[in-house]
């Protein structure tokens, strides 16, 4: 099993004729996804590079049988390419763009929820189970098939922490990356318990950032509901109060959203946070050792 | 992009929120005249983005033409440092009003829950002192409630959450009315919070905003041209040269200049720095997919602050590709008068490239690390050496 993507996954791109979307929608279907449609309104008919193009996502869930969708359409048309998906049967949904208004993902968000969709991101780089499919940016070349899930508010973060598990030989289930936004789809605790419903992932890694507090809420939520072992690693600690640090959502306001408070929480439900990427990728591999 | 108190104030008059009438002024013959125009008694108030201003001698009532030009000229040109030592903020702006015969105080706000995935709508009688000791002292006195993006704010929701934060009866109508109103303009200009402490009682027992505290999410400033239009540029030299240029960087106040592509991995590069020792000068995410050029930016940027002694670049390759790094740091070389060593750590896509490009172009000053942490523990040395 993986989680997020998989074997199952039947790919359809929204903004499959774009530049970037093509780019990454066909190294993910290099990299052995099935990418099955690309979607881009009055370009119904086309192809890119062999890929169907319809012009609406239900004819590709309809005629392509696609199940999962990732949008890579601009920012200010983003949120009605997730509703799109939403409203035609699609299962995921991960969104790549970055920059996104807020007052679009709040409908959006309860939309996903109520009809049962899944959603990745938004301002996320999608998700990856090595050996079986990778959805979004993640470069796939720094992981390798194992027993460790990753879930990541950070991207390049994440690719660090990888590569270093990798060199030590380990490997991992699947890696998710959930987003730098304010308001994403689904928090730590959405993937923990799938990582915890999960027979292939022995260990979790969970990578968070200032802003926010989801990872306080995941600290309560691995106290009463994960069983497998997880490690945190934590960025932040020297951002100031009241700076936007990238990610839209990496903000300290006023006293709340610091990565002391993220780092104590976590700690104080017995989940070791390590002070580097390094030291938090050998605390993975020695706890997966011991196990 | 945060709002100004005047510039909230207005955007509030555009959703029907009454508040004191005023006029904005940037110059003491301005703030006099607006004062004569406005009428005695009126209040001289600093425009600038931090709590505390009263407390700091910003915020001045006027009796006559001869006080508020004593006041606006005291205040123009004053800094004024935030509660917890922010800033300090240069005032370039007053905001002249009329003085309000307060009767009582409240609190309201607005803010986006972002684990709840709501707007939350917070309302307390206790007003004029901060939320934050509201709910310390007398936790009872905050009311707090949820609205569901797709219902909105009714006047019955806002009625009951005035009843039950205790508002005086006859204002019940005139506060919830207020708060359908705020969460209008909460909507409508893509805010992600609005503030009103304290939102007051007048003698005549009419609702008033006496102040405003809004933010607006950046990312929407492409459909509120008249926001966009008053936003400034920052004050600081090299946030401002870094904004020219599409960069995301932060000034910090340390002396070890920094570059990470992603932002998680650049939180991460300072969070390391500073373990080893350092203080950094600055977070910049070149992002993902950087080219040749916004290196050549970056490093102009980082090395045009004075405080710094040595620079870090810290790349993992992903989508951003080493030699497309490696051949910006060559062309900054050449562009850029570097005259502080630069520490660089390339890792991930084509590296090995990259690196065989630096080591030919043989850079003075430049050294290079095999690890993020060997990278922080040079660089931090060669800062302080």
């Amino acid at each position: 099993m993986s989680i997020i993507v998989g074997t199952e996954t039947k790919l359809v791109v929204s903004g499959l004729t774009g530049r970037e979307g093509s780019f990454h929608g066909l190294r993910n279907r290099d990299y052995g996804t099935d990418l099955v449609a690309g979607v881009t309104p009055k370009k119904g008919g086309q192809d890119v590079d062999g890929v169907p193009v319809f012009d609406t996502v239900r004819e590709a869930v309809e005629e392509a049988g696609a199940n999962t969708s990732m949008v890579f359409v601009p920012a200010r048309f983003a949120a009605a390419s997730i509703n799109e998906a939403i409203d035609a049967g699609i299962g995921t949904v991960i969104a790549i763009t970055e920059g996104i208004p807020v007052h679009d993902m709040l409908p959006t968000y309860w939309r996903a929820r109520e009809a049962g969709v899944r959603m990745i991101g938004p301002n996320c780089p999608g998700a990856l189970s090595p050996g079986k499919a990778n959805v979004g940016i993640i470069p796939a070349q720094f992981f390798a098939p194992g027993s460790i899930g990753v879930v990541s508010k950070s991207g390049t973060l994440t690719y660090q922490i990888g590569n270093e598990l990798k060199q030590a030989g380990l490997g991992n289930s699947s890696i998710v990356g959930i987003g730098g936004d304010p308001i994403v789809g689904s928090d730590f605790i959405d993937i923990l318990e799938l990582y915890e419903n999960d027979p292939e992932t022995e260990l979790i890694v969970l990578v968070g950032e200032i802003g926010g507090d989801a990872e306080e809420r995941a600290a309560d939520y691995i106290a009463e509901h994960v069983t497998k072992p997880v490690v945190a690693y934590i960025a932040g600690f020297t951002a100031p109060p009241g700076k936007q640090m990238g990610h839209a959502g990496a903000i300290i306001s006023g006293s709340s959203g610091t990565a002391e408070a993220k780092k104590e929480a976590l700690e104080a439900k017995n989940v070791q946070v390590g002070r580097s990427p390094s030291e938090t990728a050998r605390i993975a591999a020695e706890t997966l050792a011991a196990l | 992009m945060d709002l100004l108190e005047y510039q909230g104030k207005q955007l509030f008059a555009r959703s029907g929120v009454a508040v004191p009438e005023g006029e904005p002024a940037d110059t003491v013959e301005g703030a006099t005249a607006a004062a004569e125009r406005i009428g005695f008694p009126c209040v001289v108030k600093a425009q600038v983005l931090i709590g505390g201003r009263g407390k700091a001698g910003g915020i001045k009532v006027a009796r006559d033409a001869g006080e508020a030009r004593a006041h606006a000229d005291a205040i123009l040109g004053m800094d004024i440092r935030g509660p917890r030592g922010e800033g300090p903020f240069r005032v370039h702006q007053v905001w002249v009003e009329q003085a309000s015969e307060i009767d009582v105080e409240y609190y309201a706000s607005i803010i986006l829950d972002r684990s709840a995935k709501k707007p939350l709508v917070i309302l307390s009688r206790m007003g004029g002192m901060n939320v934050e000791e509201i709910a310390e002292t007398d936790p009872d006195a905050l009311v707090r409630r949820h609205v569901h993006p797709r219902d909105g704010l009714s006047l019955d929701a806002a009625r009951s959450i005035a009843v039950d934060a205790g508002i005086d009866e006859d204002v019940v109508e005139g506060v919830a009315g207020i708060l359908v109103k705020l969460y209008a303009a909460f909507n409508d200009n893509d805010a992600t919070l609005i503030e009103v402490n304290p939102l007051i009682v007048t003698a005549d027992r009419r609702v008033v905003a006496l102040d405003a505290k809004v933010t607006i999410d950046g990312a929407a400033l492409f459909r509120h041209e008249e926001l966009a239009a008053i936003e400034d540029p920052p004050e600081d030299p090299q946030e401002r040269l870094a904004k020219e240029k599409g960069l995301t960087y932060v000034k910090l106040d340390g002396n070890v200049g920094i570059l990470g592509n992603g932002a998680g991995l650049c939180m991460s590069t300072l969070d390391v720095v500073a373990n080893a020792g350092g203080r950094p000068a600055n977070f910049l995410d070149a992002g993902g997919g950087s080219k040749a050029d916004a290196i050549v930016d970056a490093l102009e940027v980082i090395t045009s602050d004075p405080k710094v002694t040595a620079v870090l670049f810290n790349i993992f390759g992903g989508i951003t590709r080493c030699d497309e790094v490696a051949k910006g740091i060559i062309e900054a070389y050449r562009r850029v008068d570097m005259d502080v060593p630069l520490v660089v750590r390339l890792d991930g896509t084509n590296s090995e490239e990259g690196l065989a490009m630096l080591a030919e172009a043989n850079l003075d000053g430049l050294h290079k690390a095999e690890t993020m942490l060997g990278a922080a523990e040079m660089v931090v040395g060669l800062a302080n050496g």
